[in-house]
């Protein structure tokens, strides 16, 4: 009997510090919530905002002149237009402009302004098998299909993604599905184009992911960029405020002053001046 | 293949440097899987020895769905509860999407099946003798339940062992409630992922290895315990 008293000695120990850590850390949660209601604006992202590093560096930009944390959720397009409509972020930073459009016509969203821009490329081995090299972007696209190499897409409804699917609707040919050539990695960018470069295939990718691959090739990448510069491939970033009527709890004010602030000729400057291993990555083009 | 030896040496400079955000990570972690567990156990322990000690009708088909939720997919959790804790959901008003405490909801719904399907499972496989012998000896029906509950104390230790571990090495939930935010809601699992997926593979390695670590102590800990009762 000794022992099991021991025992509930332990356990009730146990249980009580387990418990009283748990609440502490529970109410700490809450009274850091409570303190950010005031000071916070969550905001929902593509990733390639987050991943080459643009917000790292340019919010806090914004935090010292405003006072307002930022917060952010770097995810596909598709997902961060479904948090916005379902109330749960105050403003969205995403590239998919026919997707922005549908999503302030149906009443989530208002104020859609254009910030900045980078460009897509068409990637693939440097030996080219389907000769695209140079084209534009509907040869390109219609040279691939017609000698069946392989293409691998995101598959994921990321802005890339529908990107992809627009291109191949200018180019007169419908969007591939279950083609043997035609991959959906249904992954990130980075990972897609590994998936490329294992299968010898192309791929759509935009130039900042393309920079990173690249490096972290040494100078050797096995996919290099054969088609860019077309005006199709520019890819417009926006933001969006969500519409207070339909998410009476969200912070309009304070995305309000984002929006006028990436729009300004700070964060303007900033974002022109951001580059990723030396190179530039987004244009600011906001028009006042 | 360098990455993996490069993961090594990073996640030792990340603990040793006292990266912020590592251990903003690490914090963020313990603290959900914390919370998680405090909750499962004192729900799932109670639970899990009335089903494995007392005979009842349905015990059986309560015992198949128990085990069948021990295959609840991480995602699937994550997807279920922001449902609920959306602004537009039942749950919105509470505000908990997107923070800590919402991460440990999901993540106590994960380690409750395996608390009370081990708990059961333990109480069950000692009952058989035990109760015999007990009743034998002339003990009444409390001291056969206290003698039973401290005859499977192993075996409920090994459930809290299994259903931490699992706590604390899932993503689906973290990723989906928690929104992967710097600072806030960025776990250690949740940063790994962000890292393969920005192909900084070597800072993958090290955030896993730095995981492993915190496992490691949670289980000395642990086994310091079981060699004291």
């Amino acid at each position: 009997m000794d022992r099991k008293v021991k025992l509930i000695k332990i356990v009730s120990l146990l249980v009580f510090s387990i418990t009283v850590l748990s609440a502490a850390n529970f109410f700490a949660a809450q009274d850091s919530n409570a303190a950010a209601e005031e000071e916070t604006l969550l905001m929902a992202t593509t990733t390639s905002t987050d991943n080459t590093g643009l917000l790292d560096y340019l919010m806090p930009f914004f935090t010292e002149k405003t006072g307002i944390d930022m917060r952010w959720i770097s995810t596909g397009t598709g997902k961060a237009l479904k948090l916005g409509q379902n109330c749960d972020v105050d403003v969205l930073l995403v590239h998919a402009p026919q997707a922005e459009i549908a999503f302030v016509d149906k009443g989530f969203g208002i104020e859609r302004r254009e910030i900045m821009y980078n460009d897509f490329v068409l990637i693939g081995p440097a030996e080219d098998p389907a000769g695209i090299r140079g084209k534009n972007v509907a040869e390109a696209l219609q040279a691939i299909r017609s000698s069946q190499n392989i293409f691998v897409s995101r598959g994921d409804e990321s802005g890339t993604h529908k990107m992809e699917q627009a291109l191949w609707n200018s180019a007169n040919v419908t969007t591939p599905e279950q083609e043997h050539w035609y991959r959906q990695s249904g992954q990130g960018m980075l990972a897609t184009i590994n998936v490329a470069g294992e299968l010898k295939g192309y791929t759509l990718t935009d130039r900042g992911t393309y920079i990173k691959y690249e490096s972290s090739a040494e100078g050797k990448p096995p996919l290099v960029i054969l088609v860019q510069g077309d005006a199709v491939l520019l890819n417009q970033y926006s933001i969006i405020l969500v519409e207070p009527k339909h998410c009476p709890s969200v912070e309009y004010d304070k995305a309000k002053k984002l929006s006028d602030w990436l729009a300004g000729d700070e964060a303007q400057r900033l974002i022109g001046e951001f580059k990723l291993l030396g190179k530039q990555l987004f244009t600011p083009n906001a028009s006042r | 293949m360098d990455f993996i030896q490069d993961g090594f040496i990073q996640a030792l400079a990340l603990l040793l440097n006292g990266d912020a955000a590592t251990y903003s990570a690490i914090s963020t972690t313990l603290r959900a899987s914390g919370l998680a567990m405090a909750a499962s156990l004192l729900l799932g322990i109670p639970l899990g020895y009335l089903l494995g000690y007392f005979d009842f009708r349905l015990k059986r088909q309560i015992r198949i769905i128990v085990d069948t939720l021990l295959s609840l997919p991480t995602v699937f959790i994550g997807l279920v509860i922001y449902a609920l804790l959306t602004r537009n959901g039942p749950l919105g008003e509470a505000g908990l999407l997107f923070t800590i405490p919402g991460i440990a909801i999901g993540q106590a719904i994960l380690a409750l099946p395996i608390i009370i399907a081990l708990t059961a499972t333990a109480v069950e496989a000692a009952d058989h003798n035990l109760r015999i012998t007990l009743v034998s000896l002339g003990a009444n029906r409390k001291q056969i339940a206290v003698s039973t509950l401290w005859e499977v104390r192993l075996g409920i230790l090994a459930a809290a062992v299994t259903a931490t571990g699992r706590v604390l090495t899932e993503v689906g939930i973290s990723l989906m409630v928690g929104g992967n935010i710097k600072w806030h809601t960025r776990t250690i699992t949740t940063a790994i992922a962000l890292e393969t997926s920005k192909g900084e593979f070597g800072m993958g390695i090290a955030l896993g290895l730095v995981l492993l670590l915190i496992a490691l102590t949670v289980n000395i800990s642990l086994a310091g315990l079981r060699r004291r009762i």
